[in-house]
């Protein structure tokens, strides 16, 4: 199947701004259910709310657009009562990590077969660049005029803490890292989480005086490194790149297949 | 093979009613006076294949069962009001995104933590008005425990029929008061399955676009039909849109299709109405004491009887009119500030010959205070 | 696998909304806005079909279209 035919062409061009690192994830996460030959009708994408969460009305699956910071607990209820449906959940830092933490932390501890894709963009966007609690202290945001005193999540540290099973970051100026994070995100039975680093040109990058698009993009470039690197131990101040975390735990839904089994042979 | 007879509390008679209704997926989170629909459900589910979680809050547990009704299952999460104070955001997508779904409501004393373990019947306001936004509700009741079983039948029959979230309004003395319970034959009440679509893959397929009888097919995730469920305003594929037409037109549809049904969706009882000259009405537990009162004033040979409502939502207005403007005396009999007898008020030719009688103490109302009311009503003192 | 050849860009104006990042990251500065902010490959000759501007594209408005040793159209599949 050609990449294009997972989109739902007839809403293009797309509400994102121009720039936008949102619309790059989407490129790449098309490109790699493709490459992984998945049926359209076995994937449903759920989404929360804010500029990330308009990702499910562009693709071609079964899409749930649901409720501010809520994805993970209606996606939790589409895989636990269908599992074998793939479930991929986009997220905005703001919506996975603020008003949608405690689902997050929950589902990470479930272990539930979701992929979670934490967009990160650091602000948001959707109601005109206020911080985030990915913004990081002493950035500028409409509702941290003085400066940002908020210190920020490690996303990567929170899902690994919290029990996700794989885990893994890189940027939208990454993209073939990217597609394939996706795509083995994707395959990994358990909770997955993918932190996408990806620009907010219109606010974040506007109000700190980032540039546009593209230099945002080449400061990722400059700021990330690859796991262990040997540019990471000279500064360790990078941000690494890669998979942190990959492992085999009992995962959700099968657990529960095992508790019909009891149930039943225990009778009535 | 289980026994068709038991003896247990409103919460399991709850229990015995959603699976007979055909429940297969439940979420929830502990609360009291409602925990014990969690724990049996816990036991009850895994054993016919349905699936129950404990989820993180009750925010968390009716997304997840509004994620499981798209995926083709009947649903349902249990509460009290705490717990429906958080599950309101949710309530409305269910509303708007038009999602079969059975929330039940145990209720407590409040606001806030109130009193857990007492009895009230406050949310029955935040039922109807809960979540924001114009919109429709239903929301059922009951007194005892054999209605509490057909009732949540009727709340799956009307959730699947209407494509409707339905709230079942129970209270802690209903919830935790043992009685008996007769479970009817398989097929003895009938169920209402969910509707689906006959349109065939590669056909264009509209998941919000109502037949003629107002009903809309659904098709379940992960079949042949991709579509688009959003709390935003939507066309008939559940595509986003503000075009002033389609926002009206979908507002009017949610609104419409419960309302225009209301007496169709009217569940009550009527006891000794035909000549009575005092009508009590009442719902849940605080019905046990007025149908007490008039059986006992019956005895005494006072004409007065007892309209008894099982749905509260939509408001029955047309058989309140029917009973109530015959009557002298209307006393309504309910553990809240007056939220059934404001509405009677409305409904009816004379307001003034309302009147309440209640208890706001966490103290169940007895037929004496109900009593105390009617001497005072009838201008004899106490 | 003989590499492939560049036979077109393929670029959607409609859904170019000329943020530049295509024209930026090109390591073979093939491409450039026009006068109307959209993307065009002025210099194709130089193009080495890496397809990056595909993958990065914010607005998935590029396709890189390229030929085999045989001159048959092939759309290539990303990353292989």
């Amino acid at each position: 199947m050609a990449v294009k035919d997972y989109l739902r062409e007839r809403f293009f061009p797309h509400i994102w701004c121009a720039g936008c690192g949102h619309g790059i994830v989407l490129n790449s996460l098309i490109r790699a259910v493709e490459k992984l030959g998945m049926s359209k009708n076995e994937i449903v994408m759920v989404s929360g709310i804010g500029c990330s969460s308009r990702i499910s009305g562009y693709v071609d699956f079964h899409t749930l657009h649901t409720i501010h910071g809520r994805a993970l607990a209606f996606a939790t209820g589409v895989k636990m009562s269908k599992p074998e449906l793939n479930v991929i959940v986009p997220m905005g830092d703001g919506d996975a990590l603020a008003i949608g933490g405690n689902h997050f932390i929950h589902a990470a501890r479930r272990n539930i077969d979701i992929t979670a894709i934490v967009m990160n963009n650091r602000i948001y966007g959707m109601t005109g660049g206020q911080y985030s609690p990915l913004s990081g202290y002493g950035t500028l945001a409409t509702t941290a005029p003085y400066k940002n005193i908020d210190q920020s999540f490690d996303t990567v540290q929170l899902a690994t803490a919290a029990g996700a099973t794989f885990v893994a970051r890189t940027t939208t100026y990454h993209v073939q890292q990217l597609t394939d994070l996706i795509r083995r995100a994707i395959l990994h039975e358990g909770f997955s989480v993918l932190e996408v680093m990806t620009q907010c040109p219109t606010y974040f990058g506007r109000k700190n005086k980032l540039g546009g698009a593209v230099e945002m993009m080449k400061y990722m470039q400059k700021a990330t490194t690859p796991i262990g690197s040997k540019a990471k131990q000279k500064n360790p101040e990078l941000i690494e790149r890669g998979v942190f975390v990959e492992k085999e735990q009992p995962e959700y839904c099968s657990e529960y297949e095992k508790i019909i089994q009891r149930a039943m042979a225990s009778g009535s | 093979m289980e026994s068709k007879i038991k003896f247990v509390q409103g919460n399991e008679a709850c229990v015995e009613g959603a699976l007979y209704a055909g429940l297969e997926f439940f979420a929830g989170y502990p609360i009291t006076p409602s925990t014990e629909i969690a724990e049996h459900l816990s036991s009850r589910l895994p054993r016919k294949g349905g699936r129950f979680i404990q989820m993180e809050d009750e925010i968390a547990s009716l997304c997840a069962i509004i994620g499981a009704s798209l995926t083709g299952h009947k649903v349902m999460t249990a509460t009290s009001g705490p717990g429906f104070s958080l599950m309101q955001e949710a309530l409305g997508y269910a509303v708007m995104a038009e999602i079969p779904c059975v929330i039940v409501d145990v209720q407590r004393g409040g606001p806030s933590t109130g009193i857990p373990t007492h009895v009230s019947q406050a949310d029955v306001m935040q039922a109807r008005w809960g979540t924001h936004g114009d919109h429709a509700i239903v929301a059922f009741t009951a007194s005892n425990h054999q209605d509490v079983f057909n009732m949540t039948v009727e709340a799956f029959n009307v959730a699947e029929t209407y494509r409707t979230p339905v709230v079942l309004l129970f209270d802690e003395v209903v919830g935790h008061m043992r009685e008996k319970l007769e479970i009817p034959e398989p097929g003895q009440i009938p169920l209402v399955d969910r509707l689906r679509t006959s349109v065939k893959e590669g056909v264009d397929y509209h998941p919000y676009l109502p037949r003629e009888d107002g009903r809309l097919p659904m098709s379940d995730f992960g079949g042949v039909h991709r579509y688009n469920v959003t709390g935003l305003y939507h066309d008939m594929w559940g595509f986003p849109s503000d075009n002033p037409s389609v926002v009206h037109g979908l507002i009017r549809h949610l609104v419409d299709k419960i309302e225009n049904n209301a007496n169709l969706i009217a569940r009550y009882k009527k006891f000794h109405l035909d000549d009575a000259k005092t009508v009590l009405v009442s719902y849940g537990s605080a019905a046990r004491s007025a149908l007490h009162v008039v059986q006992h004033l019956r005895g005494r040979g006072q004409k007065i009887g007892l309209l008894e409502l099982q749905t509260l939502w939509p408001f029955p207005s047309d058989i309140i009119q029917d009973v109530c403007n015959r009557a002298e005396y209307v006393v309504v009999v309910e553990m809240n500030m007056g939220q059934i007898c404001q509405m009677v008020k409305q409904a009816v030719d004379c307001p003034e010959r309302v009147f309440l009688a209640n208890r706001i103490d966490g103290v169940f109302i007895t037929p004496t205070d109900i009593r105390n009311i009617l001497r005072l009503v009838a201008g004899k003192g106490v | 696998m003989a590499k492939p050849k560049l036979k077109e860009h393929r670029i959607n104006r409609e859904w170019c909304k000329g943020c530049g990042i295509c024209v930026a990251f090109c390591p073979k500065n093939v491409l450039e806005l026009d006068e109307k902010d959209k993307a065009v490959a002025v210099r194709p000759e130089d193009c080495i079909a890496c397809r990056l501007c595909e993958l990065r594209c914010p607005d998935l408005a590029i396709e890189i279209i390229v030929e085999d040793e045989h001159g048959i159209e092939n759309k290539i599949r990303s990353g292989q």
